[in-house]
This record gives C-alpha cells, sequence and structure tokens, in this order.
C-alpha cells in the first residue's frame, strides 16, 4: 500500500515537473514563432524552398546562428567559413551548458544529458539555469517542447506565406523573449546586490561593445559571451557565493514560479 | 549530395556539438570557490547582456521598445511570473505603437 502510493506520487511529481516546464516554455514559445517567422521570410527571400528553411530550424534551434548561416550559404560561401561562424556565434552554448549542468538534478544520466543539450537555447537556458529546485528530464523536456513547436511552425509560417502578418504585430510580439529575461533577473536582482551589480557590469560591457566603434564589429554572438564572462568574473572575484543554490535561497533571488 | 543538404548537416553537427558536448562533461558540482561563483552568476550576466541594448532595436522603434521593457521590469518587481510579465511587455508595447499611431 505504501509502496504504492509512493510510486502514485512519483507519477504525479513527474507530471508536475513536466507541466511546470510546459507552462515555462509557453512565452519562449510565443516569442519564437515570430522571431522565427522572420527567419521563414528571410529564408524564402534568400532563394530557399520552404522546407529547406524549416529542416533548418527544425535541426539547429538558433536564431543568430540560423540567419548567419542562410546568409552564408545563399551567398556562396565555403563550407568552413560556415562551419566557422557556426562555432563562434554559438559558443556561448559552451558556457550555458557548463553552467546549466551545475543546476540539473544528479540522477540525469549521460545520454540523456546528450539529447537535452539539443534544447539549450538563450531562453531555455535562461528559465533552467534559474530554477531554484534542481532541473529534471521531464522538466526540461516539457520546457523544451513548445518553444520547439513555436520555432518550428513560425518559420514553416513564414517561408510560406511570407509578409501576411503586420509589421506592427510581429515587432511587439519579438519583446516576448525580453520580457521573459527580464522576468528572471529582476527579482534575483532585487533581493541580491550581488547580482544587481553582475547584470549591470553585463549591461555597461554589452553597450561597450555594441557602441563602441572597433567592438562593435565583433559578432553578436561573442559581444554576449564577453560581456557575460567579465560581468561573472568580476561578480566572483568580488563577491564570492560559499553555494550558488543556498545562496539563491537565502537571497530569493532566481525565478518564483 | 547536394551542397544544400551538406552545409544543412555542418550547421546541425557544428551547433549541436557546441551545446551538447560541455553540458554532457561537466557533470560533477565544481568545488573551485571562484568557479562555481562564476557560475552561479553566469544566467543573469548572460540575461542582461542579451536584453541590453539589443532589445531597444528589436521592435523598429526605440521608444516602443522601451515602454514594453519599463513595464516588464515595473510587473517583474512586483513579483509577476514569467507568462505574465512577458505577455504584458508584449501588450504595453502594442498600446505605445498604437498611441504613436494615433499622434502621428
Amino acid at each position: 500500500m505504501s509502496e504504492n502510493s509512493g510510486e502514485q506520487s512519483n507519477t504525479v511529481s513527474r507530471k508536475s515537473e513536466w507541466g511546470e516546464g510546459l507552462r515555462h516554455g509557453f512565452p519562449i514559445a510565443c516569442g519564437y514563432f515570430f522571431v522565427s517567422f522572420t527567419f521563414g521570410i528571410l529564408g524564402a527571400t534568400l532563394g530557399f524552398r520552404w522546407w529547406e528553411t524549416v529542416l533548418i530550424s527544425m535541426t539547429n534551434l538558433t536564431s543568430a546562428g540560423q540567419i548567419a548561416g542562410v546568409k552564408t550559404i545563399a551567398a556562396g560561401g565555403s563550407v568552413f567559413e560556415l562551419a566557422l561562424s557556426q562555432f563562434i556565434i554559438n559558443l556561448r552554448y559552451s558556457l550555458m551548458g557548463i553552467s546549466l549542468s551545475q543546476n540539473v538534478s544528479e540522477d540525469v544520466s549521460g545520454p540523456r544529458r546528450m539529447l537535452l543539450g539539443f534544447g539549450i537555447t538563450d531562453e531555455i537556458y535562461g528559465v533552467a539555469a534559474s530554477r531554484r529546485t534542481p532541473v529534471t528530464t521531464p522538466y526540461f523536456v516539457g520546457l523544451m517542447t513548445l518553444p520547439y513547436a513555436g520555432w518550428t511552425l513560425g518559420t514553416l509560417g513564414g517561408a510560406v506565406l511570407g509578409d501576411v502578418l503586420p509589421k506592427a504585430v510581429t515587432n511587439v510580439m519579438t519583446l516576448a523573449i525580453y520580457g521573459m529575461f527580464i522576468a528572471i533577473v529582476v527579482p534575483a536582482a532585487k533581493e541580491s546586490r550581488k547580482v544587481l551589480f553582475v547584470a549591470a557590469v553585463a549591461a555597461a560591457v554589452s553597450c561597450l561593445m555594441y557602441y563602441a566603434p572597433v567592438l562593435s564589429e565583433v559578432s553578436v554572438g561573442f559581444a554576449i559571451i564577453v560581456s557575460a564572462v567579465v560581468a561573472a568574473a568580476v561578480g566572483a572575484w568580488l563577491f564570492p557565493v560559499e553555494d550558488g543554490a543556498r545562496e539563491t535561497a537565502e537571497e530569493g533571488g532566481a525565478c518564483r514560479e | 549530395m547536394s551542397r544544400f543538404f551538406v552545409c544543412a548537416l555542418v550547421m546541425m553537427l557544428v551547433t549541436y556539438l557546441v551545446r551538447a558536448i560541455p553540458f554532457t562533461v561537466f557533470r560533477r558540482k565544481v568545488r573551485n570557490r571562484f568557479f562555481r561563483s562564476f557560475l552561479y552568476y553566469v544566467p543573469y550576466a548572460v540575461l542582461t547582456a542579451m536584453t541590453l541594448p539589443a532589445a531597444l532595436y528589436a521592435t523598429g522603434s526605440m521608444a516602443v521598445a522601451a515602454v514594453g521593457l519599463l513595464a516588464a521590469a515595473v510587473l517583474a518587481y512586483r513579483g509577476r511570473g514569467l507568462v505574465v510579465v512577458s505577455l504584458a511587455s508584449c501588450a504595453a508595447a502594442g498600446l505605445a505603437t498604437w498611441v504613436i499611431h494615433l499622434l502621428g
């Protein structure tokens, strides 16, 4: 009897983990739909067939890398150039992967990590890495599901339908993703001055790299890495934390939902 | 194989390996205090660096973007969840677009 109920509660918790992931993935999916819609349009303008653009979205699941990729392919660039640009633009995912590995439940096996690793995007990572409780497989799968669907369907829509959505609507919807970033950082910065400091340094470096004459030539993906590494290193140097997880719980940072 | 498939395959492999290898290899908890603190701060640093200043240029109008971001910041400060903050940000920006359209 007791074994039975234990099993039941395990199923329930797996389900609720999955459900929570699904819920957290919803705003990401909204943002992705509109961002990938514009990617679909770009593919069509560059002369790709609709299924080619959709195939790229389904196998890459990343915005900046895909945009650079189709532009390189359309311009007749070499495979080496293509590989190098993908590597540099997407290198930030390595940093995110290491960071996220610290917040993943220890019972998630190596092969499972290899599968889940596919879903590390800026947004999915942001939500998963700042989660208070360790990330489980059902949570991460739930979190990936809707964004993947949104990314694929948006690309399909853009590639097939082209410019049907009014520009004002797509413009505004791209903010969904940034709104979500803010929903993660602001509550954490509100309760921990250390996090606030790190975020301020990151913003300053990022703006510097965006506006400074020579630095602004750097690719977006690389600029993000530099900004994040500098800010996190300064934070770690000035305000080392004893235990990341406990710190968050005590200061009440991270994602609340 | 056509050039497209070769290119698509290269894109897929590079993107996937860059993501999955570090995530799979790093399994133990980091013990080094500096590196652990560093990793603790990374998410907030990454998200902020991606938002500023890029988000200001995301909508084609800096004023519209600023209104949306400000709405998000206020609601997030008041402890609203991801979905609410995110959609409210779009709604506020939509409203700003409409107001600017009326005025303009």
